[in-house]
């Protein structure tokens, strides 16, 4: 009965659709959808090109992006969110320098003479600084300056290779830029997963003599990563629209293809149509994929994950 | 030409170029909040509201403009509106409808987070001092949601202004637009595109710096 009445609403709202892009005003446009189905050049048929192909090919691409940006926006950002939190001294003695007098401060300081560095406070500034300039630049102008400024800044042999002996220069800039890019915004995520858990969760494990990396890698790790699994879907789905960027230098994912398809046969309706469904497609696999992975790897008992 | 070093000239000589495109950045950011809020406002009643209808497809509307690349819904009425109101309109007014459409949907959801995260026996003690629903919404529920949702109605503000910089696909000259002219026609690519990016940096900070302030403000009270 609920299927039914479901299935009923998505008709209606498709009917419901139809019927106002059908009657806004005075719409003039040819429809042919068949040109959609082009599997090779036939000019009879309204085919310049394969854009059945086309389309095929951009959707690789573009899902080859995401992917490949993924693999490393999600360790990078982890280690970044991780780092955030970290609130520990890790202290590293500076070997045959002895100081005269004695100082301290949260980054350097003495102990009987001997000069120790604070290595967590560095990381600590450095994952900061990072996640707030990745994040306050537009992904476009980081695009940019990864694919036109950055082989400049290199030597000429260095810069070379970047921009024209490195196999697939486009697209391997599109991956480290997005990756780069979304790590701060996983590190975001972490951190606020890892800050979600009670503090009280930490004590217990310091109190049973735990470490503080073994506090991290058994009790505070897994049970933010289970915590963050939605927003984290979220910021993928992100990757995977964002990869739409890479059209900008020349990446020919989905929408660049149907772009292409619009200048070659004039029906950009179709082609745009094309790739909404994709990109709706893929999005709603990935959720429902999600949505299982959440149910499979839930904590027993814990109401913060069921309550979502 | 010489290309070689750091050309600061060029960037003082094309200021008032850039500022003028910093100046459509800020339009289209300003009018695509106010239209964004407006519409995400009244989607956000109409996912919450009684009408089941109306629910349902505000909800659909959210799902589906949500699960699109912004880049996308841009090409679309770039392409759309000309053909909707059957005349050109110009570049502006098809990229600002497509900013209001595709931000109305976020900002439904911050809207309908910001609302749901007034606890419900608030709204019931509003009715069980005899408020009506308008009252209750008006002098219980909204003000609490309203001070929750600040904070992430200006990050996705900010989210906004950063996102303006798409609007290079359709050639629009906002400020990277611009700064893409003159680095172009000079040959000046890496003066241009690092200025650019300090520019959005500082201003980004700068909002984001404000933002936390006016969190911890309406968090102290």
């Amino acid at each position: 009965m609920a299927k039914m009445r479901g299935a009923l609403r998505v008709g209606l709202s498709v009917a419901v659709l139809l019927g106002l892009t059908g009657c806004a005003g005075d719409f003039r446009y040819n429809w042919n959808w068949s040109i959609l189905a082009c599997t090779s050049e036939n000019i009879d048929a309204g085919c310049i090109g394969p854009y059945f192909f086309w389309i095929l090919e951009g959707l690789s691409w573009t899902i080859a992006v995401a992917s490949a940006a993924w693999v490393i926006a999600f360790p990078l950002g982890s280690v970044f969110g991780i780092l955030r939190t970290f609130d520990k001294p890790i202290l590293v003695v500076v070997p045959f320098v002895k100081s005269p007098i004695y100082f301290r401060t949260r980054a350097i300081g003495t102990s009987k003479g001997i000069i120790w560095v604070n290595v967590a406070w560095f990381l600590h500034g450095f994952a900061n600084v990072y996640v707030t300039i990745f994040r306050n630049v537009p992904l476009l102008v980081q695009l940019f300056l990864w694919y036109f400024v950055f082989p400049e800044l290199l030597s000429d042999e260095a810069g070379m290779w970047v921009k024209r002996e490195m196999p697939l220069p486009e697209f391997w800039t599109a991956v480290v830029c997005l990756g780069l890019y979304s790590a701060s915004r996983v590190a975001e995520q972490v951190r606020a997963g890892i800050n979600s858990i009670s503090r009280g969760q930490q004590y217990a494990a310091m109190a049973i003599g735990l470490t503080p990396v073994q506090v991290y890698r058994y009790v505070l790790l897994p049970v933010a990563f289970r915590i963050i699994i939605p927003p984290l879907t979220s910021d993928f789905l992100g990757v995977f629209k964002n990869s739409s960027l890479a059209l900008t230098i020349g990446v020919l994912e989905l929408t660049a293809m149907t772009r292409q398809i619009e200048e070659y046969s004039y029906q950009g309706f179709e082609a745009f149509t094309a790739a909404t469904v994709l990109y709706i497609g893929v999005t709603a696999i990935v959720m429902v994929a999600m949505r299982v992975v959440e149910g499979r790897v839930r904590i027993p008992g814990m109401i913060s994950l069921e309550a979502k | 030409m010489e290309s070689g070093g750091f050309d600061t000239h060029i960037i003082f000589h094309s200021i008032p170029f850039l500022a003028k495109g910093m100046l459509l950045t800020l339009e289209l950011t300003v009018l695509g909040i106010g239209g964004g809020l407006v519409f995400g406002t009244l989607l956000a009643l109409c996912r919450l509201g009684k009408f089941r209808a109306l629910a349902f497809a505000a909800g659909t509307y959210v799902n589906f403009f949500r699960s699109m690349p912004l880049i996308l819904v841009i090409f679309w009425f770039y392409f759309l509106i000309p053909l909707v109101v059957g005349e050109e309109v110009g570049a502006f007014q098809s990229v600002l409808t497509a900013f209001i459409m595709f931000e109305a949907a976020y900002y439904c959801e911050i809207m309908r987070a910001g609302i749901q995260s007034v606890r419900v026996g608030q709204a019931h003690a509003g009715q069980a001092l005899g408020l009506t629903y308008q009252q209750n919404m008006r002098y219980v529920v909204l003000p609490q949601a309203f001070r929750n949702m600040i904070p992430i109605l200006m990050s996705q503000a900010i989210v906004l202004f950063q996102d303006t910089a798409l609007v290079y696909v359709v050639g629009l000259s906002d400020f990277l637009y611009s700064a893409d002219i003159v680095a172009n026609s000079e040959n000046r690519l890496m003066e241009m595109y690092i200025t650019v990016a300090i520019v959005y940096f500082s201003m980004c900070s700068l909002a984001q710096f404000l933002v936390r302030n006016l969190q911890k403000k309406f968090a102290h009270e």
